[in-house]
């Protein structure tokens, strides 16, 4: 299976339509039979740069490596990669067995061979006993099934996914979240995967290359994003944030204080350059403290608006100090009845919360 | 629905004719009885002439086997129906193609000129061609001028100068179905096919051309049941040396006044086309290609 893996290598990548940067100078590294993400809002640039991997976009500047090869000249349909489009692009006048068996055709794999590959693919995605189905009987998680094993049949060198799931409902969507993280093991290619929904990326992942106007904006594993945002764009679009911002009042070895209208919070790790600070807080790092229960961070609220989501609560809390604050807690342990009016005090640690750059 | 008829008050059973409401054949009536009093009547009546005169019996019918002139106008005929759909198509799938692709505006612009020359009429275009082909046309003109020919070529009163008119004016019945085809695939097959492995000619064969398939049976027969009865274009650019069936339906019953044989060509032209539709309605369905829901 090793032998399989490639990386892929984007360096200073760079697609103009006219005055508009689709894609500006963004260079990322694709590591041996990872499963990367590329998210980022639309228009942010990720499409074009799967599309310029493909070899459908020709980029403005920059170059494409597979290995140490560059591939940047190539037309698509030398580059061997496996690609799964948005809505499936399913050939709609060929059955499952004719669409899978269409990569090995045009590479003129001899008709047994071929035929043998094609049950292998077909059983890798459990479709086998639909072969002689057309794309138009067949349900979207079936189609999406089908897409995957015409991608996978001709052992490409790399897999491109392109919103592969975004035409699912949700249900269908988790359960093929999993199918794809358990397909990506089970076949140990390199997976490029495409999407604006940030819990997808973040439960495939072994990274994540976040997006925005073009640029790449944080790069990593999936944990260290949602819990070291960069900046306040990636906290906000990934997961969603709180922010705080205040003025450092006192620096320490481990940590600083800063204030927000008056108000006096602590912040764990090293304090930023300038006195300005912008702190992200997770909604569900926030937690309802007792009346008197010592906190190194307290503020005090009212409940304006709040959502029941059978797991959770979500409250809305205006506090005087913080500004609003929204506020997530398990809704089995909530320790107060949600009710709009309500008074609440609100705590959290010290870790809890992260600097982020303001962009 | 439901609560729309209980409100309706009730009504005596209505008096019902083959299945629909009296008042639904009150309707369709004018219609009805214009095309049963102008075209289905005066068909018969051609019919009836082709058995009747000069004789009674098959004796106009029993000389399409028999006459060398008649299976020649046959024969012309069928072939410049073919030649005619045959380049047809292929322009009209190209300027299909083209449209397709166009930006949006630049797709507007194009659409008016593919069908502005359906509000010309046919007799202008067909004069225009003859100012365009003749000896001292401008094309005989150019190409004399420049040295390429020394002698005018004969680009018109013939099977060429027909085929050329016919060309241009069946282009517009090509082009809106196979554009109608083209328009429905998703834009994203072509792309998949080439990331899939295949070179741009082979996802053009093994994807883009199959699933226009639809589009080029409704141009065929629209284009060939268009040319099979073609009269005015075959009339001046043929100049009488070549005659089409049409043409010669019409010099049998005008000039010769030999009704027997002119009604019976133009019967056997309507059998012609109707075996034509027939054909080709075994391969396609013929409702969905012209925009019916099946």
């Amino acid at each position: 299976m090793a032998a399989l893996q490639h990386s892929l290598t984007v360096r200073r990548l760079a697609k103009h339509y006219g005055p508009t940067r689709a894609v500006d100078d963004v260079t990322l590294t694709i590591g041996r039979g990872q499963f990367v993400t590329l998210l980022g809002p639309s228009g942010s640039g990720k499409t074009t740069i799967l599309m310029a991997i493909a070899g459908f976009v020709q980029p403005t500047a920059g170059e494409i490596l597979l290995d140490e090869t560059p591939i940047t000249p190539l037309p698509p349909e030398k580059r061997n990669f496996g690609m799964v489009f948005q809505g499936y692009a399913l050939f709609p006048h060929m059955t499952v067995a004719e669409n899978v068996t269409f990569p090995l055709r045009v590479r003129n794999v001899a008709r047994a061979e071929a035929e043998r590959r094609v049950a292998e693919a077909l059983d890798l995605v459990q479709l086998g006993h639909l072969k002689d189905r057309r794309p138009s009987q067949l349900s979207g998680g079936q189609q999406q099934r089908v897409a995957l094993a015409r991608a996978l049949v001709f052992q490409p060198a790399l897999l491109l996914l392109d919103e592969p799931l975004s035409a699912l409902d949700k249900k269908l969507r988790a359960e093929l979240q999993v199918e794809l993280k358990a397909l990506h093991r089970r076949v140990g290619l390199t997976f490029i995967y495409v999407t604006h929904d940030q819990e997808e990326a973040l439960s495939m992942s072994d990274s994540i290359a976040i997006l925005r106007d073009g640029k790449l904006v944080q790069e990593g594993p999936p944990g260290t994003l949602y819990e070291r945002p960069a900046t306040r764009f990636v906290a906000d679009f990934l997961g969603k944030s709180n922010f705080l911002a205040g003025r450092i009042v006192e620096r320490r070895n481990d940590g600083f204080a800063y204030a927000v209208d008056g108000a006096r919070f602590v912040q764990h790790g090293p304090p930023p350059a300038g006195d300005d600070v912008l702190i992200a807080l997770r909604p569900e790092k926030i937690g309802i403290a007792a009346e008197g229960e010592p906190a190194p961070n307290t503020v005090e609220g009212t409940i304006t608006a709040w959502s029941y989501f059978g797991t959770s609560f979500a409250l809305i809390v205006e506090t005087a100090a913080a500004g609003t604050l929204q506020v997530t807690v398990p809704a089995w342990r909530c320790p107060v009845e949600p009710a709009e009016g309500r008074r609440v005090r609100l705590a959290w640690t010290a870790d809890a919360s992260v600097p982020v750059v303001r962009d | 629905m439901a609560t729309l008829a209980a409100a309706l008050p009730e009504t005596a059973p209505q008096t019902r004719i083959l299945g629909a409401s009296f008042s639904w054949w009150l309707l369709i009536a004018p219609a009805v009885i214009l095309m049963l009093a102008f075209y289905a009547f005066p068909l018969a009546e051609v019919l009836w002439i082709s058995f009747t005169e000069p004789e009674p019996g098959f004796g106009n019918y029993e000389r399409l086997l028999t006459s060398a002139a008649l299976q020649r106008v046959w024969m012309t005929t069928l072939r410049i129906c073919t030649i005619t759909t045959v380049i047809t198509l292929v322009a009209g799938y190209v300027v299909a193609y083209a449209l397709v692709s166009a930006p949006p505006r630049m797709q507007r612009w194009m659409f008016v000129c593919v069908l502005l020359p359906l509000w010309i009429s046919v007799l202008v275009r067909a004069f225009a061609w003859v100012t365009l082909l003749r000896s001292q046309g401008v094309v005989n003109e150019a190409l004399l001028g420049i040295g390429v020919i020394d002698q005018p070529l004969r680009l018109i009163w013939n099977e060429f100068g027909i085929a050329v008119g016919m060309v241009h004016y069946m282009i517009p019945y090509a082009v809106l179905p196979l554009y109608a085809s083209m328009r429905d695939i998703d834009p994203r097959l072509v792309p998949a096919a080439r990331g899939l492995g295949a070179t741009r000619i082979e996802a053009f064969r093994r994807v883009f051309l199959p699933l226009t398939l639809p589009g080029i049976v409704a141009a065929t027969v629209l284009v060939f049941i268009f040319s099979l009865g073609f009269y005015v274009t075959p009339a001046i650019l043929g100049g009488g040396r070549t005659l089409m069936v049409a043409e010669y339906i019409k010099l049998q019953i005008l000039d010769l006044i030999r009704w027997g044989v002119g009604t019976m060509m133009a019967s056997t032209l309507l059998v012609a086309v109707v075996v034509v539709l027939a054909i080709f309605a075994r391969v396609v369905d013929f409702r969905r290609l012209f925009g019916g829901r099946h």
